[in-house]
């Protein structure tokens, strides 16, 4: 056998190999997949066939009382106005405290501006854990201690905010150009000055772009927690929903009220990022 | 700041120092200019959430009692006055009884006394107790003719007392307290740890030390004629009816169902779709436009609003959050997706169909190998935060672990089984999110998708 035909058969026999492990993790994945399905269904309280049926039962009560209500629906949309900027001040609170910490930790955990050597991995696992720990259990906790109020949402959706944005900080610190920064201090500047003149200029532009979509994210992540106690437009719809057949108007009304302002702010945000990263393409 | 700008001063031209020194004071006063706006905007939201009446209305002693609560247990001693019977039990309930007294539980015919550690004594007589307090003196208290009537020793009254006809409720600490009613008379005392964390109170099995349940597990004389040993200790353990492990971890697994589920349907539905929404696979405008709203849609709408709207149509269940998640997440995946999608290098894939490959050729040996590290790794991205919605939208009313938490939050009767629960959900959380990063660094450096 010559060299090159020695060559193709292992060539083949790898290719072989592969498509074998590709179909033995595409099999695992459907069989994950419908096993998992027919387990949910078996602990379902209803079955999904049923609920197929029923699927458009819902939406379709609310739309229909909904157009009931006529020409009173935009006035129930003002109605609950006030909830929905409960809702927004939970989420942008939350954003901007959870920013700053971030901020804070992202320069503590970046390996590159040597703030602290030792407290490096300090900082990344804090924020890993912050990161993970569960919104609903600090809300719920916070809830129980302070009482329904938004206050509880906004601190639970803070502290997860920090550790998500954090990490995402501290990546975009450790991907500057460290030209700038060698620059400022081969004149003299201090830790301080190169800070404020080498790195922010490079890592703002970034951070905004990720505060942006972090914001998008706190406000479906305050609507939810309002749900379990917490205030805003999920407490309404609590009470709404909870009422049951009668009041599908103002459920409707929420749910407008909701996805719009989602849809806005998830339009404003990305609008937004694409200039921020327009503008670092020119400069 | 003066400092660097005086020692580039040679190079440069005075004004051109000027400009440079202005633009940097510009930029200084915009983002002064903004942090002034944001403590504004921080002052209002202040009294919009009405922070002060927050302040006054916080009940801090019941972070106190639920910290110490969580992690304690207490022994009620309960006279009921009417009936004259005396019952010492774990938490005073009846399947957690002591048939003989503790040892610091002391009989004498009608009398108890319970000693309450630190010097604190409390005797029990058929109506009426004597609490002994360290400093202070010995507080009688007694139910004469339907009142409780409270002698209380000479000085100053403890602010831990809380006295009136009807009610003695004495909490000196968090460790012991003492309450008298009309109908009966109650002494906890508290001790540190989880107790009958394994096997109920009742169960033979208590009486067994770690080493000699595990040659009990392997022996072959059975305690319980009926079962083997290993089978009575797994299941005493399992159906414990305190801690209920087995509900617990069923409603885990449901909620980590929801989670794999919902984003692997998530993901196999978006990769198809993206295809259809990316410039460079489909020429077609009008598909490209609906595909992508149709991605908008779904995200819109919010996982809030679509598990309620599943809630509805298919009740309490993994599959109603499953669902749920998979419906957002088609949205968000699909559009991350098209966008790497729009962002493959053309050189492979022009490669690939130079060869004379077919069309389906051309994906798979083309795209696919450029974009799957992708697809994986934000597949994974999402599964570590779909585990975290996934217990929000139990808490919703869709089942698993969220709801068993604000149930038991809700009752507030054992916080050390809150405190279990948060525990193993916590642990559930972080080992995927330890799973979903190991995975995302081998794939692609572990960078975090936004």
């Amino acid at each position: 056998m010559t060299a090159a035909e020695t060559l193709r058969d292992e060539i083949l026999q790898m290719k072989r190999r592969r498509q074998l492990y590709s179909a033995g993790i595409l099999v695992f994945l459907i069989a994950i997949v419908a096993g998992g399905y027919d387990q949910a269904n078996d602990m379902n309280s209803g079955n999904f066939l049923n609920g197929l049926t029923q699927f458009f039962d819902y939406p379709g009560e609310i739309v229909a009382e909904a157009w009931d209500a006529g020409a009173d629906f935009p006035a129930l949309l003002v109605r609950f106005l006030p909830a929905l900027i409960e809702t927004l001040n939970i989420a942008a609170v939350a954003s901007i405290l959870g920013g700053l910490g971030a901020m804070v930790f992202a320069f503590l955990g970046a390996s590159n501006l040597s703030v602290w050597p030792p407290l490096v991995p300090v900082a990344r696992r804090m924020m890993d854990v912050m990161r993970a720990f569960p919104e609903l259990i600090i809300a719920l906790f916070l809830i129980y201690v302070l009482g329904t109020s938004p206050v509880p949402a906004m601190i639970a959706v803070a502290f997860h905010t920090t550790g998500a944005l954090g990490k995402q900080f501290s990546e975009v610190n450790e991907n500057i150009d460290s030209r700038a920064v060698e620059g400022l201090g081969a004149c003299g500047a201090s830790w301080l000055q190169r800070m404020r003149f080498g790195v922010l200029p490079q890592v703002l532009p970034n951070y905004l772009s990720y505060f942006m979509l972090r914001f998008e994210i706190n406000v479906r992540a305050s609507a939810i927690l309002g749900f379990v106690g917490a205030g805003g437009i999920g407490t309404e719809l609590r009470r709404t929903i909870g009422w049951g057949q009668g009041s599908g108007d103002e459920t409707a009304a929420l749910f407008v009220l909701l996805i719009f302002s989602i849809f806005l702010i998830d339009q404003l945000s990305s609008w937004m990022r694409q200039r921020i990263s327009r503008t670092e393409a020119v400069t | 700041m003066t400092g660097v700008a005086m020692n580039g001063a040679d190079m440069m031209g005075q004004a051109e120092r000027r400009t440079i020194v202005r633009s940097v004071r510009r930029t200084a006063r915009i983002g002064f200019g903004l942090l002034a706006l944001m403590f504004v905007y921080l002052t209002y939201t202040w009294f919009a959430f009405d922070v002060p009446t927050l302040i006054d209305s916080a009940k801090p002693e019941r972070a106190a009692l639920l910290a110490t609560d969580s992690v304690a247990y207490k022994v009620h001693v309960t006279r009921m006055l009417r009936r004259g019977t005396t019952a010492i039990a774990v938490e005073g309930e009846r399947t957690a009884t002591y048939s003989t007294p503790p040892d610091w539980i002391a009989t004498d015919g009608d009398v108890l006394t319970v000693d309450l550690d630190d010097g604190y004594v409390a005797r029990v007589f058929p109506t009426s107790v004597i609490l002994d307090v360290p400093n202070y003196g010995s507080i009688r208290i007694a139910v004469q003719d339907g009142r409780v009537i409270t002698d209380l020793p000479p000085g100053n009254r403890p602010d831990w007392l809380r006295v009136n006809d009807v009610k003695f409720d004495a909490r000196p600490d968090l460790k012991r307290r003492v309450q008298v009613s009309r109908a009966k008379i109650e002494v906890h005392r508290y001790f540190l740890g989880w107790e009958n964390f394994f096997f109920p109170f009742n169960s033979p099995l208590k009486a067994y030390s770690f080493g000699e349940l595990l040659s009990l597990t392997f022996s072959a004389a059975r305690l319980d004629p009926e079962v083997a040993n290993w089978h009575l200790i797994y299941r005493t353990f399992w159906e414990n009816p305190d801690w209920q492990h087995g509900n617990v971890f069923v409603a885990l697994l449901e909620t980590l169902l929801m989670a794999v589920l919902g984003t692997f349907t998530a993901a196999l539905v978006a990769l198809p779709l993206a295809f259809l929404a990316a410039r460079n696979f489909t020429p077609s405008r009008t598909l490209r436009f609906f595909v992508r709203r149709l991605f908008d849609f779904v995200r819109g709408i919010d996982m809030l609003i679509w598990s309620l709207i599943f809630i509805r149509a298919f009740g309490l269940g993994p599959l109603t959050g499953a669902l749920a998640i998979a419906f957002t997440d088609t949205g968000t995946l699909g559009k991350l997706f098209s966008e790497a999608l729009e962002n493959t290098d053309r050189k492979q894939v022009e490669g690939v169909s130079a060869t004379g490959a077919s069309k389906l050729q051309i994906y798979r040996y083309g795209v696919i190998p450029q974009i799957l590290p992708i697809f994986i790794s934000q597949g994974f991205y999402y599964l570590e935060s779909n585990t975290r919605s996934a217990t929000v939208i139990g808490a919703l009313g869709a089942g698993g672990i969220g709801l068993m938490l604000v149930e038991t939050i809700r009752t507030s009767r054992d916080w050390e089984n809150t405190l279990y629960i948060i525990l193993l959900t916590i642990l559930l959380v972080i080992a995927m999110d330890a799973v979903s990063m190991r995975v995302r660094r081998r794939l692609t450096g572990g960078t975090t998708p936004p």
